[in-house]
């Protein structure tokens, strides 16, 4: 699978995720194990008035979606992965006007879980944010083929 | 949020409309909150915006975690005298169960309040406080 591929595919996904579309989530980079998305700022999902900071919990979907998505960017197979659960540490919080932008790798599969760790930064390069989940694997054919099929692109 | 007004009117009348209202957030992902005593129970009605997985369908995980993040951070202002707005350290949450596109509650504990650092426990659940969507533990800096 090259990496256009998996761009197109977390794509797809995440278009299916009314909350990642509402967020304006997009794919910035993908690699093998590893995915990159875009939280554009916006004032909807400001947690202090008084500074224009985002809430935690905007941070916390974009990093729960990142590290979801970044299973399909190391399966040949797209599987759906519940997650089990998920950690976060805030480092700062992210400078207004600006998006975040979290970046995250699965560094370890196994048959029954998928372990993950993903970093929220801005431009310069700043941590806001850094995340480790696991995800349970319940088999390719948890998801209906149609689904399957739409996000692979076999959907004409 | 940091408004000293609206918080100390929050915790004399138990009127949570004007504080949720000048949280962008809380109102864009729908939670409320209702004041039954002492005990404070949130709410997230039904929201197609805040689904993720369409097949169940199921809201957003990341939704659900900003729901009891909010919820213990408001739930730490109202146990507290001071104005203060807590800061969040870290949050750690586990999924048990789907949360199914219906109304979703939340309800949280204090479980240790030291000078510097509060733990909150959050506990979501839908049809049934037996059977709980999610629970999660945050950490919260108190001082400035």
């Amino acid at each position: 699978m090259d990496n256009q591929t998996r761009i197109d595919r977390v794509t797809r996904f995440i278009e299916t995720l009314n909350q990642a579309r509402e967020l304006g989530l997009s794919v910035t980079d993908a690699g093998d194990g590893t995915l990159t998305l875009c939280l554009p700022y916006s004032d909807r999902i400001i947690g202090n008035p008084d500074t224009g900071v985002i809430h935690g919990g905007a941070i916390t979907t974009l990093m729960d979606t990142t590290s979801g998505c970044v299973i399909l960017c190391a399966l040949e197979d797209f599987e759906l992965c519940p997650t089990l659960d998920l950690r976060v540490d805030y480092m700062r919080p992210a400078h207004p006007h600006k998006p975040v932008y979290a970046r995250a790798e699965t560094y370890r599969i196994t048959r029954n879980i998928i372990f993950t760790r993903c970093e929220a930064y801005q431009e310069g390069g700043e941590t806001i944010a850094n995340c480790v989940a696991t995800f349970m694997r319940i088999g390719k054919e948890a998801s209906p083929k149609h689904y399957r099929d739409l996000i692979a692109g076999d959907v004409k | 949020m940091t408004d000293p007004e609206i918080l100390r009117y929050t915790q004399e009348t138990g009127d949570f409309s004007r504080m949720l209202e000048s949280i962008p957030y809380a109102t864009w992902i729908g939670l409320q909150c209702e004041r039954f005593g002492d005990d404070l129970i949130f709410r997230l009605p039904k929201k197609e915006s805040n689904l993720g997985n369409p097949i169940l369908p199921a809201i957003h995980g990341g939704v659900i975690g900003g729901f009891m993040e909010m919820s213990a951070n408001i739930y730490l202002i109202m146990s507290r005298e001071s104005l203060r707005m807590p800061r969040i350290v870290d949050f750690s949450l586990d999924y048990l169960r789907a949360g199914l596109n219906r109304e979703t509650y939340a309800e949280c504990r204090l479980t240790r309040q030291g000078n510097r650092v509060a733990n909150v426990m959050v506990t979501a659940w839908q049809k049934s406080r037996s059977q709980p969507i999610a629970t999660a533990r945050a950490h919260f800096l108190l001082e400035d």
